[in-house]
C-alpha cells in the first residue's frame, strides 16, 4: 500500500495502543518475562507422511499456544512490524487481543485491513516483512510468529463461522468491473464492496480465486479456505462471473458501454517465462503453470477419478528456485517422483522462495542441486525427455538484484537423468488486455503502466499486481487491490 | 451454465450441439474456439466454434467422441447444460481476397474448416474444396460446405464415395490441371495437415493450417498446446490456432499429441465402465 494509506493506519494503532486495557496488559507481564518464552512452534505432519499426500503440512496452533506466543509480543511504541507489512496489518492491536482470548475480536481487527488473513498466514513471505522487522531480531532472538497467529485467528473465526459480513451502510449505485479473482482481485472488491459500489468479478478460469486456486497447492493453502473467503466476498454483494476472459469475451471498452464507470485490472502475471534452449518442446517438459494448473485446479493427482492428466516421473527436476518451484518440485514429491531435484544457478543463499517452504522441501527429501545450469533438454526416440544436458556455474560479481551473478565454468557440462522438467523461472503479465485495450500503455516487459494512484493510462482504469508489478507476492498484490479500491472510490466521487 | 438447444448426430460418434452462449455467439469470428467442461470436474477441451447466431445467441460445436470428455459430452441433450464454456479464444482468421483458396479438410477437422471457408467465400474468394474422410459414413458437413465452394472434391481411403485416395492426391491432380491455386486452407488430423504443408511447400502455396493441440486454460498461461513454429515456440491457444503450414515442426507436434496417450485410455475406459458400455 501506499505511504500515505499506511501512515492513517499507523495513526490509528497508535490510538489504540493507549487504550487501558492495553496498558494494563503491557504491565501485567514484564517485559523481560516476556522475552524469555521460546517461540512457540506450530505442529506440522511428519516428513515421511506428508511427503505423499496432499493434506495441509502445517496444523496450527491450539488455543493455549497461541495465547503464549501473543504473550512475546512487547506491544512495542513504534511498532516496526506494521511497516514492514504490505497491507499494514495492525499486528500487536490484534495480538494483544490474542493474549486475552479474544480470538474473534482479533480476526476483526485484521480484517480492517486485510480481508484475506487466512491465506496471508500461509503463504506471505513473513520474514521479509512484519518478522523480519520485528524488534527482537535486533535483539537476536527469533521474531514474534506473525504469520503463525494470523493463521490461528482467521481458522478460528472460520471454524466458528463468525465471520462478519460488511454491508455497506448506503449504496452508491455506480458499478465497478474487477478483471481477475486472485488476490489484488479479491482484495479491491472487498473494499469497494463496503464502500457501497456495485462490484462484479469477471474470472476467465471456471472458477475463482486466480493464482491462489490454480497455483498453491492444497498442503500449503487448503482450496477450502479459499473458497470459504470468495464466499462472504458474495455474501457482501459482490458479483463473480467465471467463464469470462475480458479482451475476448468483451473488452473493457464494451464493459463501459454496459455501464462499468470504474475498471481495476488484476489479471495476474499469466505468461510463464521459459528457457529457450533446445529440446523444451520435448514431452515431459512443462511450465510451472501447467503442472501446477493441472495438479490444482483440474485435480490431476486425482486421476483417474478425475480425467486431467498429468506425467507422473521418476525424476523430476524443477528448475528454479522460488516458491513456485518449491510448490512444484513437493508436488511432483507427493506424485510419486523417486527424485525430486531443483537445479538452481545460485546457492541456497541467494535462493529467492520463503525459508518455511525450503525448510519443508528439505526435510521430505527433494534434493537440491546448486550452482547448475540446464542448456539442453535431451529427448528419447520417442520425443520424451530423457535428461538435461547442465554447465556448472560459479558466482561473479553482484548484478542489478543484488545477487552474485552465476557465470557458467567451461567444459562442465554434464547430464542429469530426468523423465519429467518443470520450468519455474516466473511469468510475465499477459498481453491479452492491453493488445485489445486501445490505450492501454505497458512497460518493456508487458507490465501495465500506472500512476501513484494506480490508474494507467486509461482515466477510471486501475491496475495493480503481478499485471502491473510482473511477478511479485500474494500480499503485494492484495495492497495493490486496496490502494487501488482508494483511488477508484477517488476518481468515481469526483467524476461528474 | 449453458443450455443445450440441439443435438444431431452427424456421423458414428460425431455429434452437433448448438448451446446458449450469447456473448460468445455476438463476439466470436472465424477460426476462433471455446473451451468448455461437460459437468463439474471433467477436463477442460478445446472445441472449434463452427457456427453462431448473434441474435439467437447460440454457438455450434461439433466434436468426434475419442475419449472419456468427448463421451460425457456425447451423453448431454436438449435440455441439459454445461458447466463451463469460455470464449471466444484464439486469434480470428486473417481473411482477404486471395484468388483461388483450398480449403482442405479431414475427418472432424471439417468441422473448423468450415467457419474460415465461408468467411473466405464472403470475401470474395473462388473456393475449391477437398473433403476427406476414411469411409463414406464418416464424411461430415458436405452439404454445408458445398454452399460457400465453386468446387467440391471427396476422397475416401478406401473408395467408397468420391474418389479412392489422400486429400494431397486431389491437391496434385489440381495443380496437374494447370489451376492457379493462391492458398490453402488445411485443418484436420496432424498428418494430413503436414502432408498437405510438405506438398504445398514444393509448389510455394500460402498454406494456413488449424492446430487442435492439448490445451489447459486456453488464454496463455500453461503453455500446454505449445508447438515450434519456425524454431520458435508459439502457443496455439493465444498465438494461433492458426499457423503457416510450412512453418510448424509436424514431427514435434505429433509427438506432443501423444504425450498421454496411456491416461486417456485409462481415463476412457474408467467412464466407459462407469456407464457399463465398452471401447
Amino acid at each position: 500500500m501506499s505511504k500515505e494509506n499506511i501512515q492513517k493506519i499507523i495513526d490509528e494503532i497508535n490510538i489504540e495502543r493507549k487504550e487501558e486495557w492495553r496498558a494494563d496488559l503491557r504491565r501485567s507481564m514484564k517485559a523481560k518475562a516476556r522475552g524469555e518464552i521460546d517461540r512457540v512452534h506450530m505442529i506440522e505432519r511428519e516428513p515421511d507422511v506428508r511427503n505423499k499426500i496432499f493434506e495441509e503440512v502445517n496444523l496450527g496452533y491450539t488455543e493455549e499456544m497461541a495465547i503464549l506466543e501473543a504473550k512475546r509480543c512487547l506491544d512495542c511504541p513504534s511498532p516496526t512490524c506494521v511497516m514492514g507489512c504490505p497491507v499494514a496489518v495492525k499486528i500487536p492491536s490484534f495480538i494483544k487481543l490474542v493474549e486475552e482470548g479474544k480470538f474473534l475480536d482479533a480476526a476483526k481487527k485484521i480484517k480492517e485491513t486485510n480481508s484475506l488473513p487466512a491465506v496471508c498466514g500461509r503463504v506471505c513471505p513473513q520474514e521479509e516483512q512484519c518478522e523480519g522487522n520485528c524488534i527482537y531480531i535486533k535483539m537476536g532472538k527469533p521474531p514474534i510468529a506473525i504469520g503463525h497467529l494470523e493463521r490461528f485467528v482467521a481458522d478460528y473465526e472460520r471454524k466458528m463461522n463468525a465471520a462478519e459480513i460488511v454491508k455497506p451502510k448506503e449504496k452508491k449505485g455506480k458499478k465497478v468491473a474487477i478483471i481477475g479473482s486472485g488476490p489484488a482481485g479479491l482484495a479491491a472488491a472487498g473494499d469497494l464492496a463496503k464502500m457501497g459500489y456495485d462490484v462484479t468479478i469477471f474470472e476467465a478460469l471456471h472458477e475463482p480465486g486466480g493464482v491462489l486456486i490454480y497455483g498453491i497447492p492444497e498442503f500449503r493453502l487448503p482450496k477450502e479456505i479459499v473458497r470459504h473467503e470468495i464466499e462472504n466476498l458474495k455474501k457482501m454483494g459482490v458479483e463473480i462471473i467465471t467463464d469470462f476472459v475480458v479482451g475476448r469475451t468483451a473488452t473493457i471498452d464494451e464493459l463501459r458501454e454496459e455501464g462499468y464507470e470504474a475498471f481495476f485490472i488484476g489479471a495476474g502475471a499469466g505468461l510463464p517465462w521459459m528457457l529457450n534452449i533446445p529440446g523444451e518442446n520435448l514431452n515431459g517438459v512443462y511450465s510451472a503453470n501447467e503442472y501446477l494448473t493441472r495438479v490444482n485446479l483440474m485435480k490431476a493427482y486425482k486421476f483417474p477419478e478425475y480425467e486431467t492428466p498429468i506425467a507422473r516421473g521418476k525424476r523430476v527436476a524443477v528448475i528454479g528456485a522460488g516458491n513456485t518451484a518449491m510448490d512444484a518440485v513437493r508436488t511432483s514429491k507427493r506424485l510419486g517422483a523417486e527424485h525430486s531435484m531443483i537445479l538452481y544457478r545460485r546457492t541456497r543463499k541467494e535462493m529467492p522462495a520463503r525459508i518455511e517452504e525450503i525448510k519443508h522441501a528439505e526435510e521430505e527429501g527433494i534434493e537440491f542441486i546448486y550452482l547448475t545450469q540446464p542448456i539442453e533438454f535431451v529427448g528419447d526416440e520417442n520425443g520424451w525427455l530423457k535428461g538435461i544436458k547442465c554447465i556448472k556455474m560459479e558466482l561473479g560479481e553482484p548484478d542489478d538484484s543484488g545477487r552474485r551473478r552465476p557465470i557458467p565454468i567451461e567444459g562442465t557440462e554434464h547430464i542429469i537423468e530426468a523423465d519429467v522438467a518443470i520450468v519455474a523461472l516466473g511469468t510475465k503479465p499477459n498481453p491479452l488486455i492491453p493488445d485489445t485495450t486501445e490505450g492501454l500503455k505497458i512497460k518493456r516487459r508487458g507490465e501495465i503502466e500506472v500512476d501513484d494512484s494506480l490508474q494507467t493510462s486509461i482515466p477510471g482504469v486501475f491496475a495493480g499486481g503481478d499485471v502491473m508489478r510482473g511477478g511479485a507476492t500474494v500480499i503485494l498484490a492484495m495492497g495493490d487491490g486496496r490502494d487501488a479500491a482508494i483511488a477508484i472510490d477517488k476518481y468515481l466521487s469526483e467524476k461528474k | 451454465m449453458y443450455k443445450i438447444i440441439e443435438k444431431n448426430t452427424i456421423a458414428e460418434n460425431e455429434y452437433s450441439m448448438k448451446v446458449i452462449a450469447p456473448r460468445i455467439a455476438k463476439k466470436r469470428r472465424a477460426g476462433q474456439f471455446i473451451i468448455l467442461i461437460p459437468s463439474q470436474g471433467d477436463e477442460r477441451i478445446p472445441l472449434t466454434i463452427v457456427d453462431s447466431s448473434p441474435d439467437e445467441g447460440w454457438i455450434e460445436i461439433i466434436f468426434q467422441v475419442i475419449g472419456a470428455t468427448t463421451f460425457k459430452l456425447s451423453l448431454k441433450n436438449v435440455g441439459d447444460e454445461i458447466y463451463s464454456l469460455v470464449g471466444p479464444l484464439g486469434r480470428p482468421t486473417h481473411i482477404e481476397n486471395w484468388g483461388t483458396v483450398v480449403s482442405v479438410g479431414g475427418g472432424v477437422g471439417i468441422a473448423p474448416l468450415l467457419p474460415i471457408t465461408a468467411a473466405m467465400k464472403k470475401a470474395g474468394n473462388r473456393i475449391i474444396t477437398i473433403l476427406g474422410a476414411r469411409t463414406k459414413e464418416l464424411l461430415i458437413l458436405e452439404d454445408r460446405m458445398a454452399k460457400y465452394s465453386d468446387r467440391v472434391i471427396i476422397m475416401t481411403d478406401d473408395g467408397s464415395y468420391g474418389e479412392k485416395g489422400l486429400v494431397t492426391d486431389a491437391i496434385k491432380k489440381l495443380i496437374n490441371e494447370g489451376e492457379k491455386l493462391d492458398m490453402v486452407l488445411a485443418v484436420g488430423p496432424a498428418i494430413m495437415m503436414k502432408f498437405v504443408s510438405l506438398l504445398t511447400k514444393e509448389y510455394n502455396i500460402p498454406t494456413l493450417v488449424s492446430l487442435n493441440t492439448i490445451m489447459v486454460d486456453g488464454t496463455g498461461m500453461c503453455g500446454s498446446c505449445r508447438v515450434t513454429v519456425g524454431k520458435e515456440t508459439k502457443f496455439v491457444c493465444v498465438d494461433g490456432p492458426e499457423f503457416d503450414g510450412h512453418l510448424v515442426d509436424w514431427d514435434n507436434m505429433l509427438k506432443r499429441q501423444t504425450v498421454y496417450r496411456e491416461q486417456e485410455k485409462i481415463a476412457y475406459e474408467k467412464v466407459l465402465s462407469q456407464y457399463g458400455k465398452k471401447n
